[in-house]
């Protein structure tokens, strides 16, 4: 490397006299002010910014700064805040019966906001944003309940739910007609369409009275004789056309043959008792009915 | 420059034969004793490793000779080139693909392996370590030869370096297929890939220090300083932040020596220096090589490359705490963290205005050059994004896009912008230098390359601005009797559109990505340009170019 030092025909300014790799050369220019002074007002910031709050470490403590902030302070207080607004409105759902807190235009519209709001974050998943259900995850919003439609039936569905595993949980479960060999493939396909034809879909009618014979040895029992369906079963309406794992004829067949036995977690334990509360009554205030 | 000797070359080739032979030994343990699926298959991977590195070196028994002895050492530098490209591009391929998959989840295949939780980190080690590591071991090797005058220090070291960084980035890359993760951010491969990382890294280190030593220069040229920073942080920061007990020296899996937020914090100031003294660090070295011989002037000023250098090396390693505000962590650790990375602000931003201002006499070179244009728009991104940064370490600030895809947009603006951008620009140069070609293949690809590239770019940050500030607004709203405005799926599925563009956007990116594969392609085959009259004599190899330029070593 020579030193070269020569001055830039460009810019003018004076290289350093280093040159590598052929032609690599770096000018000598001083630093640029704004930039130096941009830097400085960074500094000072953060030094006033040491002096105001916690900063810095020593052996036993750090700096406390002399705003005396604490976020673990601050946070407390923000909770205890939000627990204090709310507190005369959770008593109040705590200890009123349920009709008396559907007159109160207040609490309703404390409990609806926050029934919504645990919906939302709890239930949304399975029975989807706007209570809509999936397939196996039964519609919120019509009045086809299958373990009754009811405030209390819904605030114990809720805080039981259904097959859990919880002790006071909905039980009862359709039977695997095809799997445990109690009907013919025949006989559910009979069945299936005789089902259907109570919600008024047309099928070959030796077929319908096949299976409705079929459907008095068998499903009656849960089903009742007009197939109205059992609260105290579980066990659906199947006339009104409302489908919980869907209409079609295969789907049908499929339910005889496998049985259905779906899923509804306790909510007892993981949501305190007015927050089932709420979330009940936002629940009936959907589609209850019954 | 100093000349090797055939002992010192006969010495490697024994040493190189030993190694082998020791990592062929325990892998072969582990393929065998291993005590899961994963450590037996990446025994199996380690043992085929060293008996093709050894063959290799049998294979070649290297006689020096005055040829190789005394110029450049670039076998390595072109393996390492080629091994960017392709990890480039698929790195960027899973990265798009995880973006659909947030969009349709169904992309998830309802398969282990190719699920968001496992392809993430393929994902982020492939762009970070497999392209951006390969980019900057070919380019710190072909610097320090070039500024240093001298060969590089070793003589199959540097193959090991490469060849067994490769190993490691295969290792890493099924480990997460197969499910091994010790669960630390851009951190995850499990213990005995750390310990291999570990050893290939020194050699790293001792190959480009070496080579250092022997210069022929008095003075150490700048890209060197950051280079050099770059290499010997990152050994540190790996060797803490992987400190585990393996539950057995025969398991994958091991826990770390940290618990709590005292491992939050170590992860941070691993995860926080990997962005610093990695992807910044080292790839400002490549812009202080590659702007200047490029555009063929000096760079701007010497005194603020010291200066910014010191104040970005010293303030950096403090600013971790800021992914971590609000947390467990204690408020005047957060204060550190948030105070150190508004400081950082200027010192980031000398190594911007080093890169642009480099420019002055030559701005035209934007017009005509795509290949400059990547270079500068590439430190373009590097100062939004080292403003973005420090702006998002303030706490009132993070307490809204902390946690949302406003992150995902800064770290992008950042990896796509600054890093790929120069890296690609460092490519398009490197490659017909490397290879002796009178330019590359085709310029006006490059031009092409340029604008898919920006136009993916600037849908991926824009959507994510505008889907993290949404996010974090919704978080974050309630109404006037304390309860929560939005549910999280509500949150989940307004980022749906975003997403679409994040993809999208994504895939410009990829698209580029390939263009520039097949036009290294071509160059390195040979393919007769088809635009040399537009390329500038920078872009040839300094052997062919008219008039005095570089001196090929003595």
């Amino acid at each position: 490397m020579a030193i070269n030092k020569e001055i830039d025909a460009v810019t003018g300014v004076e290289t350093t006299g280093h040159v590598w790799d052929g032609d690599l050369k770096e000018l000598n220019k001083p630093l640029p002010k704004w930039w130096l002074y941009v830097l400085y007002a960074s500094i000072v910031w953060s030094i006033g910014y040491w002096v105001l709050y916690p900063a810095w470490p020593g052996i036993s403590g750090y700096t406390r700064g002399t705003l005396g902030y604490s976020q673990r302070v601050e946070v407390a207080k923000d909770l205890a805040l939000a627990k204090e607004s709310q507190a005369k409105f959770i008593e109040a759902i705590g200890a009123k019966p349920i009709e008396e807190i559907e007159k109160n235009p207040d609490l309703m519209e404390f409990v609806l906001r926050g029934g919504a709001t645990q919906f939302g974050n709890n239930c949304a998943p399975c029975h989807g944003k706007g209570a809509q259900g999936f397939k196996g995850y039964p519609n919120l919003n019509d009045d086809d309940w299958l373990w009754g439609g009811g405030n209390e039936a819904i605030q114990n569905t809720i805080r039981y739910g259904i097959r859990s595993g919880h002790e006071k949980a909905h039980e009862g479960a359709m039977p695997r007609f095809g799997i445990d060999q109690i009907l013919t493939n025949a006989q559910i396909s009979d069945t299936a369409d005789y089902v259907l034809s109570l919600s008024g879909v047309k099928g070959d009618t030796a077929a319908v009275e096949r299976g409705k014979t079929v459907f008095g040895e068998q499903c009656a029992a849960c089903h009742g004789a007009e197939a109205k369906g059992t609260l105290e079963m579980g066990a659906p309406n199947l006339t009104d056309g409302i489908w919980l794992f869907g209409g079609r004829k295969v789907d049908v067949e499929e339910t005889i043959r496998n049985g259905r036995s779906g899923v509804m977690p306790a909510w007892e334990g993981k949501l305190d008792p007015v927050t089932i509360k709420m979330l009940a009554i936002y629940v009936h205030s959907l589609g209850g009915g019954k | 420059m100093k000349s090797t000797s055939e002992e010192v070359i006969a010495v490697s080739g024994a040493l190189g034969l030993m190694s082998a032979a020791l990592f062929g030994a325990a892998g072969s343990i582990l393929a065998f004793a291993g005590l899961d699926e994963v450590i037996r298959f990446h025994g199996l991977l380690i043992a085929v490793a060293a008996v093709v590195g050894g063959l290799y070196i049998m294979a070649n028994p290297r006689k020096g000779g005055l040829d190789e002895q005394q110029s450049y050492m670039d076998g390595p530098i072109k393996f390492a080139t080629l091994a960017a490209v392709v990890w480039g591009v698929v790195g960027f391929l899973v990265g798009d693909l995880i973006a659909w998959q947030l969009a349709f989840p169904a992309l998830n295949f309802d398969l282990p392996w190719t699920n968001f939780g496992r392809l993430r980190p393929l994902h982020t080690s492939a762009v970070i370590f497999a392209f951006g590591g390969n980019v900057l071991i070919a380019t710190s090797l072909y610097v320090v030869q070039r500024t240093s005058r001298a060969r590089l220090a070793g003589y199959w070291t540097p193959w090991f370096v490469v060849f067994g960084y490769q190993i490691f980035i295969v290792l890493a890359a099924t480990g997460y297929v197969l499910g091994s993760t010790q669960g630390k951010e851009y951190a995850e491969p499990e213990w005995y890939v750390d310990l291999f990382l570990t050893i290939v890294w020194v050699a790293y280190l001792l190959v480009f220090l070496g080579t250092l030593w022997k210069r022929k220069e008095p003075h150490i040229y700048v890209a060197n300083w950051f280079y050099l920073a770059f290499i010997v942080t990152i050994a540190m920061l790996h060797i803490v932040n992987n400190l585990a007990v393996p539950v057995s020296v025969l398991g994958s899996k091991s826990y770390s020596l940290f618990a709590g937020v005292q491992d939050a914090m170590t992860q941070w100031w691993y995860g926080h220096n990997a962005v610093g003294f990695f992807l910044t660090a080292g790839f400002l070295g490549i812009m202080y090589y590659f702007i200047p011989k490029r555009v063929e002037r000096p760079v701007y000023s010497y005194r603020l490359s010291i200066i910014h250098f010191w104040s970005l090396i010293f303030l950096y390693i403090w600013a971790g705490p800021h992914h971590l505000h609000y947390t467990a962590l204690p408020d005047w650790a957060q204060t550190l963290g948030m105070t150190f990375s508004i400081m950082l602000w200027m010192p980031s931003w000398g190594g911007m205005i080093n890169g642009l201002m480099t420019l002055s006499g030559a701005w035209d070179r934007l017009r005509t050059d795509p290949v400059v244009r990547l270079l500068v728009v590439s430190v373009a991104f590097y100062g939004m994004s080292t403003f973005e940064g420090p702006l998002m370490s303030i706490k009132a600030v993070n307490s809204l896009s902390h946690y949302t895809d406003w992150t995902i947009g800064h770290v992008h603006s950042g990896a796509l912008g600054w890093v790929g951008m120069v890296s690609f620009g460092a490519i398009y140069c490197l490659v017909p230098w490397l290879w002796k070609r009178e330019g590359l293949y085709s310029l006006r690809l490059v031009e092409w390359h340029f604008w898919i590239a920006t136009i993916g770019i600037v849908l991926y940050i824009s959507s994510m601005w505008v889907s993290g500030v949404m996010q974090g607004l919704m978080w974050r709203a309630y109404d006037h009797l304390g309860f929560l405005t939005y549910s999280f799926v509500e949150t989940v599925e307004a980022m749906y559109w975003p997403y679409i563009i994040r993809a999208t956007g994504g895939l410009l990116f990829v698209l580029g990505s390939l263009m520039m594969a097949w036009n290294v392609w071509k160059t390195v085959q040979g393919a007769k340009p088809v635009d040399i009259k537009q390329q500038p004599r920078s872009a040839s190899a300094p052997e062919l170019r008219a008039g005095l330029l570089a001196h090929p070593a003595e």
